[in-house]
């Protein structure tokens, strides 16, 4: 009867007493710079440890410059954040990976990359995107600051129980449509509060036949949808994804561990408060037009006319889209001219993204009109690329070839937009100013921000000549 | 944290839907390790105009709002980063309520940890009262938490749910982190189990 979700809820009951939420156990909890100092600040003040730094990791990751990691942090402010989460680490005992160190990166690929994200784990972090961990059947959940102080000194969180969502996901995606393409899909489809107050189970042969990378790409989209957490029942491509990573279980006790993973399902008869159905063999690449990542529609179509919206908030908030990202009411998505573009983020900053951004460039001049950026989303990703050459790939094309961090997906540091600049951003987020006031996003696959890159405007990159 | 029983205030309509915390306080403030000063940042990119000064038209800019504590606006507010930053602004700045259709969930939760009340009401509700706020000059609601109701002087009456947990920390001004060290036996129990 139960499902994935309620059995990794039941798990980690540390307390359950009527007419109070859960007290949750925590067995991960990621840390970086922007939303833990004032966490810190609160332990220090009312006289409180750290009770598990043993299960606490931390890293600098959203202000960090990508450019020569050899010079200081030009930004002062920025500066003193990094050097408050140093601190705060060594007087804590609680590990981290400073910004010099092989394992830095954006905190949602270094845990994965790891091995220290597991299946049947609770994994909190003060950024909403940590929805991405539950792509190895884990509940992973973002958290704000008042929480990060509250699990740093209790390993626990109160909280009441989601209700149950199933996604499910048949046929299987056609060449040229990738996971992000589905995420958009399905935001598009339920709206970005779709999913608000739901964990959201994804299931079907799409999502079995994703990579490792590509269920990461999906469930750390959730969050835009509104849901708590997206999860994927962990697989054999789960496991072979953990085998031999360095925090991994090795030896007897991954033989153990394997066991108790195998269990991590949804019973056949388990029942869902919602289930959504969607036919991924019929998606298209996806684009977004407007302001919020559930604007969205597939390559072949056009910006929605307002006067066509179900209902006035939706009218209004087209408009409204439509006049600060300075686009008329149908006119084709393959004629929108772009200024930049940004392949990226804890969305698409994984080797695989950069692999499919690389065969697309490959033998191709970015547009002239166009400054495009790759920054890869761990020193790691970024060494293995580089074994692989794809660096030289994207800076022949005439891409710059970054340092690992969120970069341009906030623009925290000093990769931004500048005003009326027109990005295709393999990103999370295209909200107003997102990437820099006034600059205009649209969300993408990298496949496809590397063909308009190019191209200078959006194309279909499946009629793309690859070279 | 301070406790929140009752509050009168004046009222402030933003009549957006999805209002997301990137607008409520862009990233640029986001680099400070303090918990205040967020306050006069507060929708920076609709409260001031590029090349600097107030942006005439923006609600909060008015003077007939000025001063005002109660939010009233459209559905998932507070949707996208988790930033706490952006209940800090708004709280800082003076809301101590926001009344909208929905929220999205991580605002919702860092709202009750800084001894702010998100009320969740129906749309005809927000519509009427975002009417009011709009037609009437000094217009004020009482909210209260021990009757969990929202009344004005005109005859409104909105009673509305919050859950008992989130109530009772509120009216009281727990610090939850001390709350669940009460349960240290639970927990070292739980960790010895695993």
């Amino acid at each position: 009867m139960p499902t994935l979700f309620d059995k990794l809820w039941n798990n980690h009951i540390v307390r359950q007493s009527p007419g109070e939420p859960a007290l949750i156990y925590i067995d991960l909890h990621l840390v970086h710079e922007v939303t833990s100092p004032q966490a810190f600040a609160g332990l220090r003040q009312a006289g409180r440890k750290v009770r598990r730094p043993d299960l606490t990791v931390a890293t600098v990751d959203h202000n960090v410059p990508t450019t020569d990691r050899s010079l200081p942090i030009a930004d002062l402010t920025a500066a003193t954040q990094v050097n408050t989460l140093r601190s705060n680490c060594s007087e804590f005992g609680i590990q981290f990976f400073d910004i010099n160190s092989r394992e830095q990166g954006i905190v949602h690929v270094i845990g994965p990359e790891l091995g220290l994200t597991q299946p049947g784990m609770t994994i909190v972090c003060g950024d909403s995107h940590t929805s991405t961990h539950g792509a190895f059947g884990s509940l992973a959940f973002g958290i704000g600051t008042s929480e990060v102080e509250h699990v740093l000194a209790t390993q626990c969180l109160p909280q009441t129980k989601p209700r149950a969502m199933r996604i499910e996901c048949s046929g299987n995606l056609p060449e040229g449509v990738t996971a992000k393409d589905l995420a958009l899909a399905i935001i598009g489809r339920i709206g970005t509060d779709g999913a608000t107050g739901h964990v959201i189970e994804y299931t079907g042969e799409a999502v079995r036949g994703l990579s490792m990378s590509g269920r990461m790409t999906l469930c750390n989209m959730s969050i835009e949808a509104g849901a708590k957490a997206g999860m994927i029942a962990p697989d054999e491509t789960t496991f072979e994804y953990l085998r031999g990573k360095r925090f991994a279980p090795a030896g007897g006790a991954w033989q153990e561990a394997l066991a108790e993973w195998r269990g991590l399902k949804s019973d056949d008869d388990a029942v869902f408060d919602r289930t959504l159905e969607i036919d991924a063999s019929k998606l298209e690449p996806f684009v977004t037009w407007g302001t919020s990542p559930g604007m969205v529609v597939p390559i072949t179509s056009q910006v929605p006319d307002p006067t066509d919206a179900k209902t006035e908030i939706d009218r209004q908030a087209a408009l409204r889209a439509l006049e600060y990202m300075a686009l008329e009411p149908r006119m084709n998505i393959q004629d929108i001219e772009i200024d930049r573009a940004f392949i990226g983020s804890c969305t698409n900053a994984r080797l695989e993204d950069l692999r499919a951004a690389a065969r697309v460039v490959r033998g191709y001049r970015i547009n002239p009109g166009v400054n495009a950026l790759v920054v890869p989303g761990s020193q790691e990703v970024k060494r293995a690329a580089e074994q692989e050459g794809l660096d030289r790939i994207f800076s022949e094309a005439g891409f710059e070839w970054r340092d690992a961090g969120c970069s341009m997906c906030l623009g925290m540091n000093a990769d931004i937009l500048q005003p009326g600049q027109r990005c295709a951003s393999t990103s999370n987020r295209n909200f107003e100013g997102r990437q820099g006031r006034g600059g205009r996003t649209h969300l993408v696959s990298p496949m496809m921000a590397a063909a308009a890159a190019i191209a200078g405007h959006f194309v279909d990159v499946r009629q793309w000549e690859f070279r | 944290m301070q406790p929140f029983r009752k509050h009168t205030g004046l009222v402030a309509p933003l009549d957006r839907a999805n209002v997301d915390t990137d607008q409520i306080i862009p990233k640029q403030f986001l680099k400070s390790i303090e918990r205040t000063g967020f306050g006069e940042f507060l929708f920076f990119d609709w409260r001031y105009r590029p090349e600097g000064g107030p942006e005439p038209s923006f609600i909060l800019n008015q003077p007939r709002y000025q001063g005002a504590s109660i939010l009233v606006t459209g559905k998932n507010f507070g949707c996208g980063s988790s930033r706490e930053h952006a209940p800090w602004a708004l709280r800082e700045f003076g809301f101590r309520v926001i009344i909208a259709p929905s929220f999205a969930d991580i605002f919702a939760n860092n709202c009750f940890k800084n001894g702010m009340l998100p009320i969740v009401v129906s749309d005809d509700q927000v519509a009427r009262i975002t009417g009011r706020a709009q037609y009437a000059e000094g217009y004020t609601l009482t909210v209260d938490l021990e009757t969990k109701t929202i009344t004005d002087d005109a005859g409104l009456s909105i009673e509305f749910s919050v859950s008992d947990f989130q109530r009772y920390c509120l009216l009281e001004g727990l610090d939850e982190i001390g709350l669940t060290l009460r349960h240290e036996s639970d927990i070292s129990a739980y960790e010895a189990r695993k």
